[in-house]
């Protein structure tokens, strides 16, 4: 029971770290489906055979939405922008996973001091979902494309939800089928820009949208 | 009927979407603004049932923030009828830079509106923690179109942001629900729902850390979507690139509904005994947003730049009054109502000066009193009301809040208080004098033939800012007391 939660978190921190120094974009969305898939699995092994209909309906929705759909979706905005499919970071490969693993250890750190009020079934999982969600927004500040800031914010979302999914005590079914509503439109809306953006500017380099900004 | 306040706008705005003529979706528009201000106003006499088991409820501070917004909605649609009407379908060349751009699908716009209506009456009578956040996603991806209607790179840049930060805040505010379900944990293995007049009545069992550190996240995460300094970037962004119509509703209605976010948990604070702690926070973040906002505001030269960076100042005046306590949260309450009222009236004269003068640029707008005169004179009474001079409405709220700080020893914060109010007026001054008098350049004319619309509705919202000042209705008083009793 808890050995396969614990293999999923270990591939859950392995999949992060793979995002920080993987350089091609289809190689980071095939990554950011896995973490869906794996977070689909946990959601469903989290439930201590309790089995009902709808307890085990809402993670497979979850894994369809999150390892399918929307890598789906990516893979599309990817091949209509056309871009040049590298990451193109503002730091090195190398300086990311060093910052990862700092985040690492600065998640095993706060899963020690956080004081579950119900003990979660695998000491691993919240440094694991701190972990991802860290490895979510350095990717968001740290890469060019546009589309792999969605990834760091898909990264993000997948951490909170790990978390979610760990500690809290299950939200209605509604809420959650909401939540998944919110995220799926709001990777469709991003992918729409993203779209716009290559068709405006022949390419997704976010740090070429300069125009607005105030100096002080 | 509650249900009804949110599956109007909703349905309306489905249907927007595949509505060939023009004519007809724009009566749609209005038909739904109006049925919906209608039965929003109706619950102020009768209060409707809590619905889905209690997660749909009216309270006092719901329907205060859901009122202003259907209120407003319905005047800017009326606005957004006749400024359509004179957009056509053709293209535009930029005002700045002098590039051709077309716009975006008037449906979709319409539909868009309605859709982020309904989200923002969503986000009013959530009761539940989790269904607010869900309707608080629900309006950034509303509203994201409304930006990028004007097709072009600067509009682009600001719809990219305004999703992604915003998305990103939401995230946090989403590990602060979660931080908060574990607060509501009994130590049995049941668990308080996340629902608020229950969270409120059982605060005192709820376990003060996880409490302390849901707060903070919900606070970051909703102070993003409201503008708090340091998370308002996208704001001034978002604000100043998209059509005048959007940046009113953007401004005068969303900004409320994240902060109604940040007001949920301010209630479960206040309730379990933290308020010491909330309310610090609350007045560090309000004024850093206001001296944020006033060292943006001077200097400014894109005049829907400054009423942007206004309203990341006016927010920071509702966190500063609710963070006092008291006599100052009912200023507040009330300067939320004042807040919106000259926001939206400022943004859509700032439409018609655009129309008129093609600059974005407050130096390229020079005489709008003898070339526009009913913008003009709006624009210099926006000028005073948002500035916080009698008779206007902001006068009263802002001298409210004030005034308690005074009167519980809080001098710190009310002579920073004051000094940022003057600092901003100082600095808000001259660009709209000089905007509002002075010759014109000769080549720029009143476009003949344009709709009274776009001249009385700000004309009307300039009016009921005034009859604030002079005369809240009880009817008003009682509701903000009773919104304001539960905040401490």
């Amino acid at each position: 029971m808890s050995e396969t939660i614990n293999w999923i978190l270990v591939l859950l921190v392995l999949t992060g770290f793979m995002l920080l120094g993987s350089s091609r974009l289809a190689a980071c969305i095939r990554l950011i489906a896995i973490q869906g898939m794996l977070l689909g699995i946990l959601a469903l092994r989290m439930q201590d055979g309790q089995w009902s209909a709808a307890g085990a309906l809402l993670p497979l929705i979850s894994a369809v939405v999150k390892g399918v759909l929307l890598p789906w979706l990516l893979m599309r905005a990817m091949r209509e922008a056309d871009t040049v499919r590298e990451i193109e970071p503002f730091i090195s490969y190398n300086l990311s996973i060093i910052a990862g693993a700092a985040g690492l250890a600065l998640s095993l750190w706060l899963g020690r001091q956080l004081e579950l009020p119900n003990r979660p079934p695998s000491p691993l999982l919240v440094p694991a979902a701190f972990f991802t969600s860290l490895v979510g927004m350095i990717v968001i500040v740290s890469r060019r494309k546009a589309i792999a800031q969605v990834l760091g914010y898909l990264a993000l979302e997948n951490g909170v939800y790990a978390f979610g999914a760990a500690v809290a005590p299950r939200l209605p079914v509604l809420v959650e089928l909401g939540i998944l509503l919110d995220v799926l439109v709001g990777v469709f809306v991003m992918g729409i820009a993203i779209f716009h953006i290559s068709r405006e500017f022949n390419h997704i380099d976010i740090d070429k949208l300069e125009a607005l900004t105030d100096r002080l | 009927m509650i249900i009804l306040l949110v599956v109007i706008p909703a349905g309306a705005g489905v249907v927007a979407f595949f509505v060939a003529s023009d004519r007809l979706r724009r009566m749609l528009l209005l038909c739904a603004a109006v049925t919906q201000t209608a039965l929003m106003l109706t619950t102020w006499l009768v209060t409707p049932a809590p619905a889905f088991g209690g997660w749909l409820a009216e309270d006092a501070l719901g329907r205060l923030i859901g009122t202003v917004a259907s209120v407003l909605f319905l005047a800017v649609s009326f606005y957004a009828v006749a400024y359509l009407g004179e957009e056509r379908n053709q293209p535009h060349s930029d005002f700045d830079e002098g590039f051709l751009f077309s716009n975006a699908r008037e449906a979709s716009f319409t539909g868009c509106l309605l859709l982020f209506l309904a989200a923002m009456t969503l986000v009013s009578v959530s009761q539940q923690f989790a269904l607010l956040w869900v309707a608080v996603e629900a309006t950034t991806l509303a509203s994201a179109p409304l930006i990028y209607f004007h097709r072009h790179h600067r509009s682009l840049e600001a719809t990219w942001k305004y999703l992604l930060i915003c998305s990103v805040g939401i995230a946090l505010a989403l590990l602060g629900i979660f931080f908060l379900s574990i607060a509501a944990a009994n130590p049995d293995g049941s668990s308080i729902p996340l629902v608020a007049p229950e969270l409120r009545a059982n605060a005192r069992h709820l376990s003060g850390p996880w409490l302390k550190a849901a707060f903070i996240l919900l606070l970051v995460g909703y102070g993003t979507k409201m503008g708090l300094a340091p998370f308002h970037t996208w704001l001034p962004d978002a604000h100043s690139e998209a059509p005048s119509v959007a940046s009113a509703l953007l401004s005068g209605a969303l900004l409320n509904c994240a902060f109604l976010g940040i007001l949920r948990a301010q209630e479960i604070c206040v309730a379990g005994g933290l308020a010491d702690f909330s309310d610090h926070l609350l007045l560090g973040f309000g004024l850093l947003s206001m001296a944020v906002a006033a060292v943006f505001i001077s200097g400014q030269t894109d005049y829907k730049r400054m009423l942007a960076y206004s309203s990341v100042e006016h927010m920071g005046i509702l966190a500063v009054g609710v963070g006092l306590g008291g006599a100052a949260v009912f200023g507040a309450l009330l300067h939320v109502i004042n807040h919106s009222l000259t926001k939206a009236m400022l943004f859509l004269v700032a439409g018609n000066l655009l129309a008129v003068f093609r600059s974005k640029s407050a130096s390229g707008v020079t005489g709008a009193l003898s070339v526009a005169p009913a913008s003009g004179a709006l624009w210099l009474l926006g000028f005073f009301a948002i500035t916080g001079s009698p008779p206007f409405g902001p006068f009263v709220s802002e001298f409210t809040i004030l005034k308690a700080a005074l009167e519980q020893g809080q001098t710190f914060v009310a002579v920073a208080y004051l000094a940022i109010l003057a600092v901003v007026m100082a600095a808000m001054a001259a660009p709209m004098f000089a905007m509002a008098q002075g010759n014109p350049a000769p080549d720029v004319a009143a476009a003949p033939g344009r709709s009274v619309a776009l001249t009385a509705v700000p004309a009307m919202l300039g009016i009921s800012i005034l009859v604030m000042g002079v005369y809240v209705p009880p009817i008003l008083t009682r509701a903000l007391r009773e919104a304001a009793r539960l905040l401490g």
